[in-house]
Order: structure tokens, then C-alpha cells, then sequence
């Protein structure tokens, strides 16, 4: 039962014991003990839904990383294989089978692919000639992950550079079939919305809206799914009123700016995966009295942050700014609580102070990391660089000198700044500008390529065809109309800040 | 296969079908324990060192049986009014008693296989659960653990997607004629499954020829734009590019080409396979800089060679002072110019190492290379270097000096090099904008540029402050002090 996921208006916890007994399924059906391989991707979200606890109830004793060569020993009877459906595991898979040793006890083999099977990787596991050796070969639809009591996440890294730039619409498909898990347990969502825009640049030119990329696929897929499901009705009442669907390409500004909430600043500098950060431990140290000389944690401190967490769940979405404040007003809070114990005289003042003791202190040490994270982020917010950049995007996103070449930009350029920096920005400039012009465009073309490296070509053409750095076609500038009407941008007295519609 | 057409003799042939009846039987929950329980003995059936991997199990709903939502809609449909109850029981009954004769819909098939140890009761299942007490908790995802064997029948197009989008192994043989496979492929679009239209492509990739395949592929964009994504995945070069080239997709053609120079490690073969890309159909600027790359590419080798050579004879001092960290091979334009300005600054411009052939060769801007020439000679401190990149003569023989870049860029990059604070000051003298150089010079410590730049602003506040910062007693407070007494300068403030 996780505390996090009950928090939102709907209670997340049902599709989580959902998803966990499935696993739970599979388990069983590899009788004996276990040893489980996993892909170093899927720990994460996995973590998000077992514990090694649950793991463990269902006799997995050992779990390793996939890797080539040979299996780890392990006295176990079962070796599962959990896995995404990709051509290069399924290479390390077989490396795994064939070097078994023969000399040791058998064990059987099985395999879990996650979030669904692929016929073309048990075609290559066939090739390679250990399909055979698999007793379970299996499907775990693990398509919505519950990660806080509001998010759910597929985690499908590659879903936009699919659907855009290969064409290949099966993350399309599982969002739907996530979607009709989602409304199975929560009853069907009357009414669907949606917004996609849909338009391609094909060989140059641009072609008019294909239907095959809206949000209408899964909608459409959504129906036909329903469709099949002949007969059966689904008497929940429903708990969502309404479902929006909505295609990443009608907002590509939003991703392309830095953030400046305090989770997305945290996102910026650290990354945030699976709900988890790493961080420098230096400022985690815990301060012992007298105890000076003692050596300095060495491993990255790793923090879970989702709504459980009173303090995160406050400050997660304010402004960086704001952030100090919130932060100084709870320290007063928490150690005017802990004065308290000053003022309780009768034993049972005492008692009900020593109940509330775990819950203090637990905000204390919350409060500790937040401060500690805070200034983390200060410093690199105070930096002359990072105000710099923040004040080209905001330049951009005011529609100011869209239309030119960028000095901080051609500067980066210059001292070699991560190239995913320098993209960013140059894309935010011809999002903002309706496409760059040809002349400005060549120009950054050819500071990157030179460099960057002449490989990176296909970097920029890909770009392109995803819409987010391209020519201007000669259509008017539309930005800065669609800023006006829709209010993205707000001059506010303390600040000015770009207003996402959609995160 | 063979044993599976027994068992279904078998099965068949005895008479275990029992008539529909309104009575409810026995015990809801025990019918219910019973039913899992034959389900579970039905394993012996089946056979399991077979190809065929576990066979799905279907609902009524066309769910797959042990789904979450599978389970979850049996739940609910036990948690509804009585009414609906009665009407669910009704239709299912009907309609898979419809079903029954009917082996090529799989629906029914499953549907069997859950009821009791006599199948054919399948309306008990229903039963079974429709009075289980109407509780919402966490559904129950018991999958029964029987397997049963499909017929190998001829499926239609539309039923062997399904199959297929159910991970269920088909044979594809059966469809010979084009018309066939084209519509089994229509099918396949139409149900939007990636893994599906995959399917259906790999069989045709195998059992069309090139021209037709690319032919009807044409005017089917979704297909074709899988069959794409599928020859990349795979790595076949040839096939995609023989696409590419009958759609007359140049760009893509060129720039698919192009990509391949990635996988090519060894930096001859490279070179050779760039040469081979230059006349390929790219855009106007890309032809431009894939000639760069080659040239660049070839350049390159050539002087790593050189260089290894005159680093490995020892006789070169630059190379014994500063030892190359890496080989230049494969390495940007701008950091193959900064390489050359390190090792190679004094040479003619008739050198392939030449900093001044390189600029001439790839037409490199004023700038990047001012900048790229002050950085390397920064690193080797040689200030010499430095003053003459930014010094011109003019006509009259004056030498002034003049940087395409700004003058605050360069003494942050000298800063960077640790420069004496001479030459930072003299360069700092050089920023235009008096803000910035006043910035600067404060950051850097540039005492004598700041006293002179207060004096000609009349700021005596700021003198004062800075007063303030330097050491007591040295020659800067001094100065500091000779200006603030003197009365010839009327101050601001």
C-alpha cells in the first residue's frame, strides 16, 4: 500500500494492487525458487510497483542486471528474464542460455516481456536457436505506473521520436490499452476530447494534416477496443467525467524552456527518474557532534519525492523564488513544535508530545533535505550563465529578436556548451519565430556542424522533420499572435514568466 | 499438432453437453472453487514442448482471460443490479450457444474451458460468479491454469490479425495470392498494432518480390512507413536503400547512406565510404558539408600520422612539453583547428597542419578562428601570440588593436588561462562598453583599470568604495588617494 497514491481525488492504489497481482501470477507459475535477470531499464518503474519484499514472498532469492556472457551462479531452479522487446537484449538473452553450464543443475528458463511481446524478437530468439529453452514466454502489460496520487506515467522514453519521426504508432496503441485497463477499474469515461495537430513536413514540403497522428488514434483505438468487447458491461460508476487527449506536437515550446518550479529545477540540473533524484552527498553529511575529521559519504544520495512527503507536496510546483520563504516559515513551525515539549507539565501532555515526536521528526529531516536541495539549485540558479540563458528564452518567448542570430546562443556555440543546451535553445527560437530564416538557419547549421562534429547532419534533419527547427515556410509568423490570445505569457509586478497550458 | 487433432476427437466426439436450463445449480461459490479446480487439472491436456507459446484465453468480451480487465469486468458484473444480472446471463448464454458450431471464432473455444470438469455447462460460469457477493476490493486475476489447443482452420484476414494481435503463432503460408496478402495487410493496418503489421511485412518481405512489394507499399503509407522503421531496426542497408531510391525519396536516401559512416570504425574504410557519399543527393548545404567531412576526415589522417611520427622521433619540443592527450582522427572542425594552433601555429599556409590552410580550406569565419587561436595560445601562455591576433597596422603604421569578437571575451578567456595581470589589464582596457569593462576589472582585480575608469567616469563614491578593497598601504591606495586630492577633477558625486 503505498501512502502516496491516495492522496489524489482517485484512489491510484487499486490499479497498483492491480498490476501487482499479475506479477504476482507470473511468479507462481515458475514453481521453485528464483532468480530474476533484469532489464537495467525497467528497475525503476518496477520499483514503483514491487518491492523486493513482494519478491521475495514469491521465492525470488537472487536478482541480477542483464548482462553479456555467462549467468551469475546461483542455486536456484528458475532464471526469469524480465525484459523490454528489444532486438539487442534478446542478443544477450541467447548469450545468457547458450553458456549455461551444463555441468551444473538445469534450470529453467522464462521470459517476461514487458510492457508486451514482440513477434520480432522471438523471431530472433528463434534464429539464434534458444527459443525453445523458454517455458514461460510471457506479456506484462505494465502500461500506466502510478506515480503520484495525479501521475500516472507510461515511461515510453522513445514514444514521440517514434510516432514522429519513424512512424511507428505502437506507443499510440498502448497508451489506448492503458487507457481501457484505466477504464476498467474506474468505469468508462463518458466523454473523450482531444487536440492534436497533425501537420508533416515531407521531403521538404509541408503536407496538410494526416489524421493517422492526431490524439484520433487512440481515441479511434479506444472505440474499436470497446467495440470488441461484446456483451459485457461495465457497471462501475464512473469516476472520471472527462477524458483530453492531447498531442505533445500542439505545444513543442513548453519541453524545449527551462522550468523554474522547484521539482522542475530539480529535474533541470539532477534529473528526476522514476520519482527518484540522485544527488552530491556532501551537503547530506549528517552533522555529528564532536566527530570531526569523518569522511564524506562517497555515493550519490538518492531521495524519493512524490506527495507522501508533506513539504515536497507543497513546494513541488511554486516558483524557485517563492520556495525560500515556504522553507523559513516551516523551520519556525518545526522547532516552535519542539519547544513545546518545554510546556507540557501532566504526564498525559507528555504522551500525546512523544506521540506526535516521529511525525515531527520526520518534518525536521524532510525539512533538512528540502533546505539542503534548495541550495543546491541557488547555486546554480545565481550563476551568470544560467541567468543569461534564462534571459534569451525569455526574450524568445516575449517574441523579441526571433528573427536573428543569437549572440548567447552563438556563444555557447563558441565554448562548446552541451550540445542538448545549445539545441534547446536554437529550437525554442524557431518554434517562436514559426521556423527560422533560411540565412539564420544555415548559419547555426554550420557553427554546430563544425563544432560539434559534420555527423550531427542527421542530428539537425531529424529535428526537422519533428517540426521543432526548421525554415520558415513563408506563412505568416504565428506565435505571437497565439501568445496574445491565449495568455501564455504574464507580465506580473514580481516577475515575468512563461504560463504553460499544458505541462 | 497431430495429438491435438486426437484430444479434439476426442473431446468432441463424447456427448458432454448439457442443455440450458434456467435453474440455477448448487452453490454459486462452490461451483465457482470447483470450476478453477478442473481448470487447473485440464493442464494434462495439453502438451507443452510444443512451438506454440501460451495460447491466450479469451472471455466473452473478447478480453484476454486473466487480464486485469478481464477479471475486473467480472467482478463488476457481479456488483451490478440483479436485473442486469439476468440479462448478461441471458445474452452471454445466447450467444455463444450461437457461437458454438462455429470453430473459427475463439471466443467460444475458451469459454469452455472455464466452466466445470464437464464442459460445456458454460453458462454455470456466468452463474458462478453473477451471485458472488458484490463487494468492490481489488480484483481477483485468477487465470485459470488450463491451456487448450486451437484448430489450425483457415482463418480469415481479419480473424488472423486478431490471432495474431494476441500473440498467438499463424501460419501466413495459406495466403498465396497477392490479393490475399494485400488484404491480410489491410487487416493488419486497420488494427493499428505495430507488432501485427510487422508480422504481416516480414512474411510478404519473404514472399513478394522487391518491385511489387515497393509497388504496392507505395500508395500505402502506413505500411510503408513500418516497413522502414523495421529495415532500420534490423540493419538492412540494402533493401531500405533500394526503397528509398523507387520512391525517390533522395534526401532520406542520401542522408540513410550517409549514417552508415557511424558503424565504420577503421579510418581509411571511412574516408573511402565518405568519398562514396559526396555525390549523393543531399540538400544544397549538406553536399557542402559532407565534402567538408571527407576533406576534413582526410586531412586528418594525414596529419595524425605526421604527428605520431614526430612525437614517437622525440625531437619536437612542443610534443614533449605537451604530450597529444588523443588522436585527432574523428574529431570536430573547430577542435581539429585548435589542435593545429597548439602543435602547429608557425607553419606556412603550404602545410596540411597549417592553422591558416585550415581556415582557407573550410572557409572558417574570422571569429571562430580568432577565437579558437587565442584560446590554444592562451593555454601555452605565449602572450606574444595573443597581442599580435589582435593587432592590425593601419595605414598610417600605427598598430592598434582590434578583435572581431569583443574585448570581454577575450580577457575571460585569458582569465581562463590564468594570465598575468598585465596583459588582463591591457586587454581589459580594451572593452568598450565602460559597465562591463568596470565588471570586469572588478572581478579580476584589475585595480589600475578601475581607478582610471572611476576617474573618467568623476565617480568618487565608487573610488571610495574600491578605496576600500585594495591592500592598505599599497600603490594602488596611493593612487587611489593622489587622485582623490587632486583638484582638478570635478567629481559627480
Amino acid at each position: 500500500m503505498a501512502a502516496h497514491l491516495s492522496y489524489g481525488r482517485v484512489n491510484l492504489n487499486v490499479l497498483r494492487e492491480a498490476v501487482r497481482r499479475e506479477l504476482r501470477e507470473f511468479l507462481d507459475k515458475c514453481a521453485g525458487s528464483k532468480a530474476i535477470v533484469w532489464d537495467e531499464y525497467l528497475t525503476g518503474p518496477f520499483g514503483l510497483i514491487a518491492q523486493y519484499s513482494l519478491l521475495k514472498e514469491h521465492e525470488v532469492e537472487k536478482m541480477f542486471t542483464l548482462k553479456g556472457s555467462r549467468l551469475p551462479a546461483a542455486d536456484v531452479k528458475n532464471i526469469i528474464f524480465v525484459v523490454r522487446p528489444r532486438l539487442e537484449l534478446m542478443d544477450i538473452i541467447a548469450e545468457n542460455v547458450l553458456s549455461e553450464d551444463r555441468r551444473g543443475p538445469a534450470r529453467d528458463f522464462h521470459i517476461l516481456f514487458v510492457p508486451r511481446r514482440s513477434l520480432l524478437c522471438e523471431q530472433r530468439l528463434k534464429d539464434l536457436g534458444v527459443l525453445g529453452s523458454f517455458i514461460h514466454r510471457e506479456e506484462y502489460s505494465l502500461d500506466l505506473i502510478p506515480f503520484d496520487g495525479d501521475l500516472l506515467s507510461m515511461e515510453s522514453e522513445g514514444a514521440f521520436k517514434e510516432c514522429y519521426l519513424e512512424s511507428d504508432q505502437t506507443s499510440l496503441y498502448h497508451a489506448a490499452k492503458g487507457l481501457m485497463t484505466l477504464q476498467a477499474l474506474y468505469g468508462t469515461i463518458p466523454q473523450i476530447f482531444g487536440k492534436g495537430e497533425c501537420a508533416r513536413v515531407r521531403n521538404g514540403r509541408r503536407v496538410p494534416p494526416d489524421p493517422m497522428f492526431c490524439f484520433q488514434q487512440v481515441a479511434n483505438m479506444m472505440i474499436r477496443m470497446k467495440r470488441e468487447f461484446t456483451g459485457s458491461q461495465n457497471s462501475i460508476f464512473p469516476v472520471f467525467d472527462n477524458l483530453l487527449l492531447l498531442d505533445r506536437n500542439v505545444d513543442l515550446l513548453t519541453p524545449l524552456a527551462t522550468q523554474l518550479t522547484y521539482e522542475g529545477l530539480i529535474d533541470e540540473i539532477y534529473g528526476i527518474q522514476n520519482s527518484y533524484v540522485k544527488l552530491p552527498p556532501e551537503k547530506f553529511a549528517p552533522k555529528k557532534q564532536g566527530d570531526g575529521g569523518k569522511d564524506l559519504p562517497t555515493e550519490a544520495k538518492k531521495l524519493q519525492l512524490n506527495s507522501a512527503e508533506e513539504l515536497y507536496a507543497e513546494i513541488r510546483d511554486k516558483n524557485f523564488n517563492a520556495v525560500g520563504s515556504v522553507l523559513s516559515k516551516k523551520a519556525k513551525v518545526i522547532s516552535a513544535a519542539f519547544e513545546e515539549r518545554h510546556n507540557a507539565k501532566t504526564v498525559g501532555e507528555i504522551k500525546q508530545f512523544v506521540s506526535q515526536l516521529p511525525h515531527m521528526q520526520a518534518a525536521r529531516g524532510s525539512l533538512a533535505n528540502h533546505t539542503s536541495i534548495a541550495e543546491l539549485i541557488k547555486d546554480v540558479t545565481t550563476s551568470e550563465d544560467f541567468f543569461d540563458k534564462l534571459t534569451v528564452e525569455q526574450e524568445f518567448m516575449s517574441g523579441i529578436d526571433t528573427d536573428k542570430v543569437n549572440s548567447y546562443i552563438e556563444d555557447c556555440i563558441a565554448q562548446k556548451h552541451p550540445l542538448i543546451k545549445v539545441l534547446r535553445l536554437v529550437c525554442l527560437q524557431s518554434v517562436c519565430n514559426s521556423g527560422l530564416k533560411q540565412k539564420v538557419l544555415d548559419y547555426y547549421k554550420r557553427e554546430i556542424l563544425q563544432t560539434y562534429g559534420y555527423e550531427h547532419i542527421l542530428t539537425l534533419y531529424n529535428l526537422e522533420k519533428a517540426g521543432l527547427l526548421k525554415p520558415q515556410t513563408g506563412g505568416r509568423n504565428t506565435y505571437p499572435t497565439v501568445r496574445k490570445t491565449l495568455r501564455l505569457w504574464m507580465d506580473d509586478v514580481n516577475e515575468q514568466a512563461f504560463f504553460p497550458l499544458i505541462i | 499438432m497431430n495429438r491435438t487433432k486426437g484430444d479434439e476427437e476426442e473431446y468432441w466426439n463424447s456427448s458432454k453437453f448439457k442443455a440450458f436450463t434456467f435453474d440455477d445449480e448448487d452453490d454459486e461459490l462452490s461451483q465457482l472453487k470447483e470450476s478453477k479446480r478442473a481448470v487447473n487439472s485440464l493442464r494434462d491436456f495439453v502438451d507443452d514442448d510444443d512451438d506454440d507459446d501460451d495460447l491466450e484465453r479469451v472471455s466473452w468480451s473478447g478480453e484476454r482471460v486473466g487480464s486485469i480487465s478481464w477479471s475486473i469486468k467480472e467482478t463488476a458484473s457481479n456488483s451490478g443490479s440483479n436485473h442486469e444480472r439476468e440479462q448478461l446471463k441471458n445474452r452471454n448464454s445466447f450467444s455463444s450457444y450461437a457461437q458454438l458450431p462455429k470453430p473459427a471464432s475463439t471466443y467460444s473455444l475458451s469459454s469452455f474451458f472455464r466452466g466445470r470438469t464437464r464442459p460445456g455447462s458454460f453458462q454455470s460460469l456466468s452463474d458462478a460468479l453473477s451471485d458472488t457477493p458484490a463487494k468492490s476490493y481489488a480484483p481477483e486475476l485468477g487465470r485459470p491454469k488450463g491451456e487448450y489447443r486451437d484448430y489450425s482452420n483457415d482463418w480469415s484476414p481479419s480473424d488472423t490479425v486478431r490471432r495474431l494481435r494476441k500473440g498467438k503463432v499463424c501460419s501466413l503460408e495459406r495466403f498465396r495470392s497477392l490479393q490475399d496478402k494485400l488484404q491480410l495487410l489491410e487487416e493488419a493496418v486497420s488494427m493499428h498494432d505495430g507488432n501485427v503489421i510487422t508480422a504481416v511485412l516480414i512474411f510478404l518481405k519473404r514472399t513478394l518480390s522487391k518491385e511489387i512489394l515497393f509497388r504496392e507499399l507505395e500508395v500505402r503509407q502506413v505500411a510503408l512507413r513500418h516497413l522502414i522503421h523495421f529495415l532500420k531496426e534490423i540493419g538492412d542497408q540494402k533493401l531500405l536503400l533500394d526503397l528509398f531510391r523507387f520512391l525517390d525519396r533522395t534526401e532520406e536516401l542520401a542522408l540513410t547512406h550517409y549514417r552508415e559512416h557511424l558503424n565504420i570504425q577503421d579510418p581509411e574504410k571511412r574516408k573511402e565510404f565518405l568519398k562514396t557519399c559526396i555525390g549523393l543527393p543531399f540538400s544544397a548545404e549538406d553536399s557542402a558539408h559532407i565534402q567538408d567531412h571527407y576533406t576534413l576526415l582526410e586531412r586528418q589522417i594525414i596529419i595524425e600520422a605526421n604527428d605520431r611520427h614526430l612525437e614517437s622521433a622525440g625531437q619536437t619540443e612542443i610534443f614533449r612539453k605537451h604530450p597529444r592527450k588523443a588522436s585527432i582522427l574523428n574529431m570536430p572542425l573547430v577542435t581539429t583547428l585548435f589542435y593545429s594552433c597548439f602543435y602547429h601555429y608557425t607553419e606556412a599556409e603550404g602545410t596540411f597542419s597549417s592553422p591558416v590552410n585550415l581556415k582557407k580550406t573550410f572557409k572558417i569565419p574570422e571569429k571562430q578562428y580568432v577565437l579558437t587561436a587565442l584560446a590554444a595560445r592562451a593555454k601555452l601562455r605565449a602572450w606574444h601570440d595573443v597581442d599580435a591576433l589582435f593587432t592590425t597596422k593601419n595605414w598610417l603604421g600605427y598598430t592598434k588593436k582590434r578583435a572581431p569578437i569583443g574585448f570581454h571575451r577575450v580577457v575571460e578567456i585569458l582569465h581562463k588561462n590564468s594570465a598575468p595581470v598585465q596583459i588582463l589589464q591591457e586587454y581589459v582596457n580594451l572593452v568598450e562598453d565602460v559597465d562591463t569593462k568596470l565588471n570586469l576589472a572588478t572581478k579580476f582585480k584589475c585595480h589600475d583599470v578601475v581607478i582610471d575608469t572611476c576617474r573618467d567616469l568623476k565617480d568618487r563614491q565608487q573610488l571610495l568604495v574600491y578605496r576600500s578593497k585594495v591592500d592598505k598601504g599599497s600603490a594602488e591606495e596611493e593612487k587611489i588617494d593622489a587622485i582623490l586630492n587632486s583638484s582638478q577633477i570635478r567629481w559627480k558625486n
